[in-house]
């Protein structure tokens, strides 16, 4: 497996093998601080704010040696007006001998890719693909879990719009999970989704009611559930109190879940829960940096 | 069998019969002949029994492949092809979908880049029948109902 050059696009591109590779080097990345990537420049183009992201990147490149150049969405408002992405790829990969590309129109990470001579990492393309978010989510759940195979998975919020569900999803059918999707009907998981599953044998439980799947759970992985996203305002008031966990679950799950979140939250999480052994979220955050190391070593070469 | 004299009057090339009337420039621009150096010629809104409306492509001096004949299959999927050499049917072919389809189709999604900056499409071929595509760029999948030819 070859991953010097490669693109890091879509979480479809990478078979589960692929998958195991990259977090077998992430684990060798832990804490990792020297001068591995000494003399590399990465570039992060940032379309739009993800200010979280945009320093991890940078904080997984400098740990490593190498050196950070770019630009986050203020200045990008002030690229030249008209300029094509692709123009802009073409321009920017004379730079730097990586790029990191965030925009929020859909498609625009395989199009750089297209472009640029230099390996490309996509830190999200609109509402399609997050690739490194996925992979840090896997991260996660084999470290607290000490394992990625047969697990009970719950999944609950907007599964409808979320793109961090669906490459999750995706990415967990290569290990035989039972999943549980947990959402009001009208933000349940698309179809398309639901029927890959099903290809490939896999086995899910639509579920409204928290509480009635909750002993089953290994793993709770909780998204923001917005508002706006209801049709209808009193469907919200009814299903809200189920998306918003406090202490009150306690006393409904299994001794070891971990609770999981992509951050930020809003209220689905009360703070209560933080000091819990339960609440895996920030060191889920943390584990972005061994991934990303991971990623930017795989890719300039650096590492096998 | 009634053979169209139109098909015989052509002594060496491609003939495209049984196109969806309203796509016969489609297919013209989709197969790129526009360099060709023979006669091209085409007729749309003619009858035809099975399709009410059709159009027929006669191309001189130039045989069509498989592959080019693919690029139809999304516009024309009925379509008939037939070489011919020294007026006589030397060979039949089949259009059938290709794995992966250039151009010809647009993507549905209005955030997709290839639709921001107008940059052609590229999609994978799902399912055949009824066909299914994804667009390689969003990878946002498209039904047959879905799908917009260019
Ligand atoms: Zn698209």
């Amino acid at each position: 497996m070859d991953f010097k050059n490669k693109d890091v696009i879509s979480i479809n591109d990478f078979s589960k093998e692929d998958l195991l590779h990259i977090l077998k080097v992430a684990r060798t990345m832990e804490g990792r601080r020297d001068t591995l990537l000494k003399g590399k420049i990465l570039a992060t183009l940032f379309f739009e704010p993800s200010t979280r992201t945009r320093l991890s990147f940078a904080s997984a490149m400098e740990g490593l040696g190498g050196k950070v150049l770019g630009f986050d969405s203020a200045a990008a408002s002030s690229f030249e007006k008209g300029e094509t992405i692709w123009d802009t790829a073409k321009m920017v990969e004379k730079y730097c001998d990586v790029i990191v590309l965030r925009n929020p129109i859909e498609g625009s990470a395989r199009l750089v890719a297209e472009a640029s001579s230099k390996p490309v990492i996509n830190a999200g393309d609109g509402a399609n693909q997050h690739p490194t978010q996925t992979l840090l989510d896997l991260y996660t759940i084999e470290k607290v879990k000490h394992k990625l195979d047969n697990l009970h998975i719950g999944i609950l919020g907007d599964l409808k719009y979320g793109r961090t569900v669906h490459s999750l999803t995706t990415a967990l059918s290569h290990f035989k999970p039972v999943l549980y999707f947990i959402a009001p009907p009208a933000l349940q998981m698309p179809q398309t989704y639901l029927d890959e599953l099903e290809k490939k044998g896999i086995k899910f439980i639509i579920e409204s009611n928290l509480m009635k799947v909750s002993k089953k759970l290994d793993i709770l992985y909780v998204t923001r559930i917005q508002k706006e996203r209801f049709p209808d305002p009193i469907e919200y008031e009814k299903y809200k109190g189920f998306y918003k966990l406090d202490t009150s679950l306690l006393s409904h799950i299994k001794k070891d879940l971990k609770i999981m979140h992509p951050l930020p939250r809003v209220d689905e999480i009360d703070r209560s829960l933080d000091e819990t052994e339960h609440a895996v979220y920030f060191e889920q955050a943390a584990n972005g940096i061994p991934i990303r190391k991971a990623l930017l070593a795989l890719v300039l070469g650096k590492a096998t | 069998m009634k053979k169209e004299v139109s098909i015989s009057a052509i002594k060496d090339g491609t003939v495209i019969d049984h196109i969806p009337s309203n796509a016969t420039f489609k297919v013209i621009d989709t197969l790129d002949l526009k360099g060709i150096r023979g006669i091209i010629s085409a007729a749309t809104n003619l009858k035809s029994k099975k399709m009410g409306k059709k159009g027929i492509i006669k191309i001189s001096e130039k045989y069509l492949t498989q592959d080019e004949v693919n690029k139809i299959a999304i516009i024309a999927p009925d379509a008939s092809v037939n070489i011919i050499e020294n007026y006589n049917v030397k060979k039949k072919l089949q259009v059938s979908i290709p794995q992966t389809i250039h151009k010809a189709i647009k993507c549905s999604n209005p955030n997709c880049i290839t639709n921001v900056e107008k940059i052609p499409g590229k999609f994978d071929v799902l399912k055949k029948d009824p066909v299914k595509v994804r667009c390689l760029y969003c990878e946002r999948d498209m039904d047959k109902e879905d799908i917009v030819i260019l």
